[in-house]
């Protein structure tokens, strides 16, 4: 026979019940909350922009009349500037990460490195914006050219991914590391074969987010002088540019209404370049993912 | 009781019938201590160890007897913080010289861990990758074959060499982990109780494969089990944590004699369960 015990263990055990299903709810709210919000938005802005996306609004360049009005060079600008951040900022990111993770002497020096670059991810935009303004458009002589504000974007998005790729290295078990090593591989066939195949998911996965803010950043860019009115395709890295997010709020600051829904299918267009360069870097993960069982 | 078990296990090679030629060495260390930062892992060990055969290392936990074993290939020096004094030579060669490459060294010198150890790659890849990091020239299909054969996998997995490592049992598993380590061509494997997280039929296993490979390697066995140590080896070290708080080396003998009788009070007291 199982007594349950003195009074109040009932009331004890309801209570539980309660509180655990109150927690449960409260989860559940929070999480709905931000998907609900981000519906809303989604529908608002496909409502008055969806129509505006045609092939015309894909391939004309912007114009001062609101039915001829494109936003070509902004997407075409978008894709160089994400081309040459991605080039950039990912081989530079996760050089850093495996060195600091797989080599750095554990000193005084390698602590406040690291603690700076955690740092630096919170710096606001428009700082690396001026930075970006003051060393590669000017000191380096680069010009407001899509290479300026791509190296801008790749110095905004570095701290990201080598956080992210430190992250994902570090959960690569030691015993994989000691495995490598009593076979007789070097330092950096160890690192090469054992340590990156296996945190590569991680650091991709970092990578990603980063590009996708590098897509929607508009201030270190605008602080750079990137322009709002282009009306031909950037050619190299040297030419001028604008992006979408620039574009956008170009035409959202114009008086004409016309304009404005012209900036919900642009946000539209912004939705979809971000989705798809976001399932391109997924559909690489996976396959690495694949290969590692 | 555990001493009373042991008293029963049949001696694999009793000493009236083993050569009493002097035993040609292979490892050795000379007053070998070491530290992980203040803390003192091993106190002045000096030991040498035969070629061809096994030797077991047992003691208590925190005696330093895996540490023991990682100064053979040099795995400790990744610790950030450690300390060797003392000499450790692999057939007269002082292997912590400032001209030797580890990454040599560990290519003579295998490892087995405490715990499976597999990449999480195919059988095949596990195997290869030593002979690939070393740039061996081997044909690799055969590679693939012979050490799998010789670590008594290759009949379990013949068909499904593609399928991940991490997809066998842990017995396999530790089996793939042997097969790797053969695949180097190594001349001493180190094991780091092998079978410690393993069942006891894999086990069994574990350790007739252990008495196989002794006929070509040196083998060098840490192990809590005092009874895997009197199945399975030829000479037993039995190692204490000493006053200084490292390990210290208490008795080194042939294993029937270190079992049956120990000259040691220490040892003997450890071997009929009286601490540890």
């Amino acid at each position: 026979m199982i007594t349950l015990g003195e009074t109040g263990t009932r009331f004890h055990t309801i209570y539980r019940r309660v509180v655990g299903r109150g927690f449960a709810t409260a989860t559940l709210t929070a999480t709905l909350l931000g998907v609900v919000m981000l519906a809303v938005l989604m529908f608002d802005v496909f409502r008055d922009g969806a129509h505006e996306v045609d092939g015309d609004f894909l391939t004309s360049y912007p114009s001062r009349f609101p039915e001829k009005s494109g936003l070509r060079s902004a997407l075409l600008g978008t894709a160089w500037m994400l081309g040459l951040t991605a080039a950039m900022a990912f081989p530079i990111g996760v050089g850093a990460a495996i060195y600091m993770e797989e080599y750095a002497p554990n000193n005084w020096l390698t602590r406040v490195i690291q603690i700076n670059i955690a740092n630096l991810a919170g710096v606001p935009s428009v700082v690396y914006g001026l930075l970006g303004l003051g060393v590669f458009v000017r000191a380096m002589e680069l010009g407001r050219s899509v290479l300026a504000g791509s190296m801008t974007m790749s110095l905004l998005i570095l701290p990201l991914i080598i956080v992210a790729s430190r992250e994902a290295i570090r959960a690569v078990p030691d015993s994989l590391r000691e495995a490598s090593l009593a076979l007789g591989a070097s330092r950096w066939q160890m690192v090469s074969r054992t340590v990156l195949p296996s945190a590569m998911p991680g650091i991709l996965t970092g990578t990603i987010l980063a590009l996708s803010r590098a897509i929607g950043e508009t201030a270190p860019l605008i602080t750079i002088g990137a322009l709002t009115y282009i009306a031909f395709d950037p050619q190299g890295p040297m030419d001028l540019f604008t992006v979408l997010p620039i574009q956008i709020f170009n035409w959202v600051s114009l008086p004409q209404k016309e304009f404005h829904s012209l900036a919900a299918g642009g946000i539209v267009v912004l939705l979809v370049v971000l989705l798809l360069s976001n399932s391109v870097a997924i559909l690489i993960r996976n396959r690495f993912e694949r290969r590692r069982y | 009781m555990i001493g009373l078990q042991i008293g029963k296990t049949v001696f694999r090679a009793p000493e009236s019938e083993r050569p009493e030629a002097p035993e040609e060495i292979i490892l050795s260390t000379r007053n070998l201590s070491f530290w992980y930062g203040e803390k003192q892992a091993l106190d002045g060990i000096s030991m040498e160890i035969p070629v061809r055969q096994v030797t077991a290392i047992i003691g208590p936990s925190g005696c330093g007897k895996s540490t023991y074993l990682r100064c053979f290939n040099r795995m400790n020096e990744l610790i950030p913080g450690s300390n060797l004094d003392g000499s450790v030579e692999y057939r007269g060669r002082d292997i912590n010289d400032g001209r030797v490459d580890p990454v040599s060294i560990r290519r003579q010198i295998g490892m087995v861990f405490q715990k499976p150890n597999p990449f999480p790659k195919s059988i095949y890849d596990n195997i290869v990758f030593g002979a690939k990091v070393n740039g061996m020239s081997a044909d690799m299909d055969e590679l693939v074959e012979t050490s799998l054969r010789k670590a008594a996998l290759w009949d379990e997995v013949k068909n499904d060499l593609k399928q991940s490592g991490l997809a066998l049992s842990g017995g396999q598993q530790q089996r793939l982990c042997i097969a790797r380590a053969l695949a180097v061509e190594p001349e001493v494997i180190l094991m780091d109780e092998p079978c410690s997280a393993l069942d006891p039929i894999a086990t069994t296993r574990i350790e007739d494969l252990i008495r196989t490979l002794r006929e070509t390697y040196t083998i060098v066995i840490v192990t809590h089990n005092m009874q895997q140590a009197a199945r399975v080896s030829d000479k037993t070290a039995f190692f204490t944590v000493g006053e200084s708080g490292g390990g210290e080396l208490v008795e080194f003998d042939e294993t029937h004699r270190l079992f049956t009788t120990p000259s040691d009070p220490r040892t003997e007291a450890y071997i009929t369960g009286r601490f540890g």
